[in-house]
């Protein structure tokens, strides 16, 4: 997958600020690279490189509970990392927002992709986490505005699944 | 690769007292416990608001920690697991080495085995041994207590400045059953109100002054 260098990743960046997002959790991802890179040069956030995308539920339900808003950041096959430690924020009707950038679901070259991204959604919904799907990349950035006020205004947790047709787009411009 | 719970001569620790020791000295202190046995030893110790009662995802509880330590830079955090939780997240020693938030504190109450589950035996008492991960994850502070002469330099470990970790041997016996309480938002509601204030945790809008 390319590594995506301009256009939504800034508008979703812009949406991050506007939500007051202090703490940004992240496995890479090459659809994620330039929000990272966003993230990092801005001096109100504080970024954290985990091992596993289940350390980035534990650490956005602490930073809550000490009044920081945190984003997680992953691949859809870290979905599954995160299930059991859903719990948590769920039952405590704690605010979480994720944004998970899709494999094993559009023009998929790797197979072994497949069980995982074609089961991100429903896995995430077992638990009860509410999912927007985007496919268009002029759609990625607003959804991402309102997932945030899904997550903080209503105590929930919320994905949004960024599509690899989106991602993969190349003639998009703002 | 030794499984000794404490030297041969010497009764194992019993894990209330020196609980009840940390707690006592925690000031201002936020606190986040494990699950299970953890759990329930922190409220045995007395209730506070400022206790996280952790009732799910098991191997979380020192991102929970790290988390709120990164919100919260001005204020100590204690995280007060067991060794089958810590062993389920030591990924997490790996994340916290590379932040060092200078804030927080992980305490390992190392009973060596599974006591919710039926006693089944963890990794830590067949030779597995947190304090040296830690110590190779980064911890600039990292101390072992298997005797009641080497708690006072855990406790002074605790209370310093500076990420560091303890891993504490204690007896498998499980104390007198305490449940703290088990609802969800008002354990989160009841820390936030206490840490942030009801006009942070709780925001209303009021009628705007009129205009004269």
């Amino acid at each position: 997958m390319a590594e995506v260098t301009s256009g939504w990743p800034d508008d979703v960046y812009a949406e991050l600020v506007a939500a007051g997002i202090r703490q940004v959790s992240y496995v890479p991802d090459a659809g994620h690279s330039r929000l990272i890179q966003r993230c990092q040069a801005d001096p109100s956030m504080r970024t954290v490189s985990l091992t596993t995308e289940e350390e980035g539920v534990a650490l956005g339900l602490g930073a809550w509970l000490g009044g920081d808003r945190h984003v997680l950041l992953m691949q859809s096959s870290g979905v599954g990392n995160t299930i059991n430690m859903l719990a948590a924020p769920i039952e405590m009707r704690v605010p979480l927002l994720m944004l998970v950038t899709m494999r094993g679901e559009w023009a998929e070259f790797n197979p072994w992709q497949l069980p995982m991204g074609q089961g991100t959604r429903a896995a995430l919904e077992s638990v009860g986490t509410l999912v927007y799907p985007v496919h268009q990349p002029a759609d990625i950035a607003p959804t991402v505005g309102a997932a945030a006020q899904m997550a903080f205004n209503t105590g929930r947790a919320v994905a949004v699944l960024i599509g690899q047709r989106a991602i993969g787009a190349k003639n998009w411009n703002k | 690769m030794t499984s000794a719970t404490s030297p041969a001569d010497a009764p194992a620790l019993l894990r209330r007292p020196l609980i009840d020791a940390i707690l006592a000295r925690r000031g201002d202190a936020l606190v986040v416990t494990g699950l299970g046995t953890t759990c329930y030893d922190v409220f045995s110790a007395g209730d506070n608001p400022l206790n996280f009662y952790n009732w799910a995802g098991m191997g979380g509880a020192a991102m929970v920690a790290c988390g709120l330590a990164l919100a919260q830079p001005g204020r100590r955090v204690l995280c007060i697991t067991g060794d089958g939780e810590m062993l389920m997240g030591l990924g997490s020693l790996a994340t916290i080495g590379c932040e060092q938030p200078p804030n927080l504190k992980i305490v390992v109450m190392d009973n060596e085995h599974y006591v919710e589950t039926g006693m089944q035996g963890t990794h830590t008492g067949r030779g597995v041994d947190l304090v040296g991960i830690a110590r190779a994850c980064g911890f600039p502070q990292a101390c072992r207590v298997s005797v009641t002469e080497e708690f006072p330099a855990a406790l002074a470990a605790i209370e310093a400045p500076g990420l560091a970790f303890v891993a504490i041997k204690v007896d498998p016996a499980q104390p007198p059953m305490t449940l703290p309480m088990r609802d969800g938002p008002y354990i989160r509601s009841r820390f936030r109100d206490a840490l942030l204030g009801p006009a942070v945790a709780h925001p209303v809008m009021m009628p705007a002054a009129k205009q004269s």
